[in-house]
């Protein structure tokens, strides 16, 4: 069973939803020591990087432990920023540092200008698969998926799919077992279905 | 590069699509659930349901729409049409919309924007905003602005569409919803300038809507109009145009879409 961890930044009904279409099971554990069980973890998330902040309470050592020992561990949206280092919208609040790197907003353009790149990034945009990974299997380069955010992760060698808008950044990450989507394969379609396929049965 | 959206829009009143809905080889040309398949299959990027039901009793259909449409649909689904309070939007939320769409209660109440903002993220919270050009006719530059309208259209808010729009932004919605009024039903193409007014002045996402009658007008909507999104209901309902055609014609003019 994957464990879903529900901190309340955001709504995880798209989310429970698209894990029951492909056919994985989710459970909501009560607490950290809840993990145990898991055969994988998901963090999901929206909005302020402020919000991890409750994964402190022993979340993120617990998340850590299983990491170690090889359970799977995929972030979405907000919980892709929270695998790295921290995040430039709340300086004091520390990631779960996995992934080598800090977040940052995006810079767009000014605003009125012509074919403004506005921020936040909202729709449909193209992943260009920087590298072969597990989690993207059968997706191709000029595949779209659905984004909705302002900060970013930089582009390391921990970057799987990179996406444009205004400036490339990280889209698809992974590391090991660990990794994570900048965009919501919940609401992307047949690409974001085979996504979370990869995720609960490959890696 | 970030794609211009698609929308297509499901008039809902008591569990049924209205609007004219003609297309062939649907059971139940009503049917929400069967029309989001279709429009799934045939490439559409987000769906709105607009719940146009007069009394509370029927209301209570709404939920078991939302559920029946979002089952199957892994594209954002936004809800709108009679969200009055914190708790309707939590039971569109919680039946499994992505996204709430306040109009009357915005303009009355607008800090419901904040609440909504926090409690669900920004990008949960779109703000529709009804306008008409003041002053009259249903072209040219618009010189005393565009009239934001309340309650479907029917009473007269005293706000300007842009400087209404601003304001929705700075209280936390993620997106506008611009319908013009002068446009809504005619067919000769979206408001223009009165998109291209408000898209300019607000850093979040514009959907323009009201008057998409042909494929040209959505190529004019993302070039003079600054739209970063198109919302029709009728052209697609009747098959006039399908989703996949339109965005073909937009990809050759040079537009990105998904396709």
């Amino acid at each position: 069973m994957i464990a879903l961890i529900d901190y309340k930044a955001g709504n995880l009904t798209s989310v429970r939803k698209a894990f029951a279409a492909i056919g994985a099971e989710l459970y909501d554990p009560a607490s950290p020591g809840d993990l145990e069980r898991a055969t994988a973890i998901v963090v999901p998330g929206v909005g302020h990087f402020g919000a991890t902040a409750a994964l402190d309470r022993g979340w993120a050592e617990a998340i850590r432990g299983r990491v170690a020992l090889g359970r799977p561990l995929l972030g979405i949206c907000l919980g892709l920023q929270w695998l790295f280092a921290g995040s430039e919208e709340a300086p004091d609040c520390p990631g779960l540092g996995v992934l080598a790197g800090t977040c940052y907003r995006l810079k767009g353009s000014a605003q009125g200008a012509h074919d403004a790149i506005k921020i936040p990034h909202v729709g449909w945009n193209n992943l260009a698969i920087a590298h072969d990974a597990p989690i993207v299997a059968g997706v191709a380069t000029g595949s779209q998926v659905y984004f909705t955010h302002s900060f970013v992760a930089p582009v390391t060698a921990d970057t799987v799919a990179v996406t444009e808008h205004g400036e490339p950044f990280a889209a698809i990450v992974q590391r090991d077992r660990v990794a994570g989507v900048q965009f919501h394969p919940e609401k992307s379609g047949e690409v974001g279905l085979q996504i979370l396929r990869n995720f609960a049965h490959a890696i | 590069m970030l794609s211009k959206r698609i929308i297509a829009c499901l008039d809902v009143r008591n569990g049924q699509v209205v609007k004219g809905v003609n297309f062939e080889g649907l059971r139940s040309a009503g049917d929400p659930a069967e029309l989001a398949r279709r429009y799934n299959r045939d490439g559409i990027d987000e769906l709105v349901i607009l719940d146009i039901t007069a009394t509370i009793e029927e209301r209570r259909a709404l939920a078991d729409t939302i559920r029946a449409v979002a089952r199957e649909l892994f594209i954002p689904l936004a809800v709108g049409g009679g969200i009055r309070t914190e708790s309707d939007a939590a039971a569109a939320v919680e039946a499994g919309a992505d996204k709430v769409s306040l109009n009357t209660a915005a303009l009355r109440e607008p800090a419901l924007i904040t609440t909504l903002a926090r409690r669900y993220g920004s990008q949960a919270v779109l703000v529709a905003i009804d306008a008409k050009r003041a002053g009259g006719g249903t072209s040219g530059p618009g010189t005393r602005g565009f009239s934001v309208y309340a309650r479907s259209g029917q009473s007269e808010a005293g706000r300007d569409a842009v400087e209404w729009a601003r304001e929705a932004e700075d209280r936390g919605a993620g997106e506008i919803l611009l319908t013009s009024i002068d446009r809504d039903g005619t067919k000769i193409g979206f408001d223009c300038p009165m998109t291209a007014a408000v898209s300019q002045a607000v850093s979040i996402p514009v959907i323009a809507s009201g008057g998409a009658g042909s494929l040209g007008d959505f190529v004019d909507v993302f070039t003079t109009g600054r739209a970063d999104a198109a919302l029709a209901a009728s052209i697609f309902h009747y098959a006039e145009t399908s989703v996949r055609s339109l965005k073909q014609h937009l990809q050759q003019r040079g537009i990105p879409v998904r396709l």
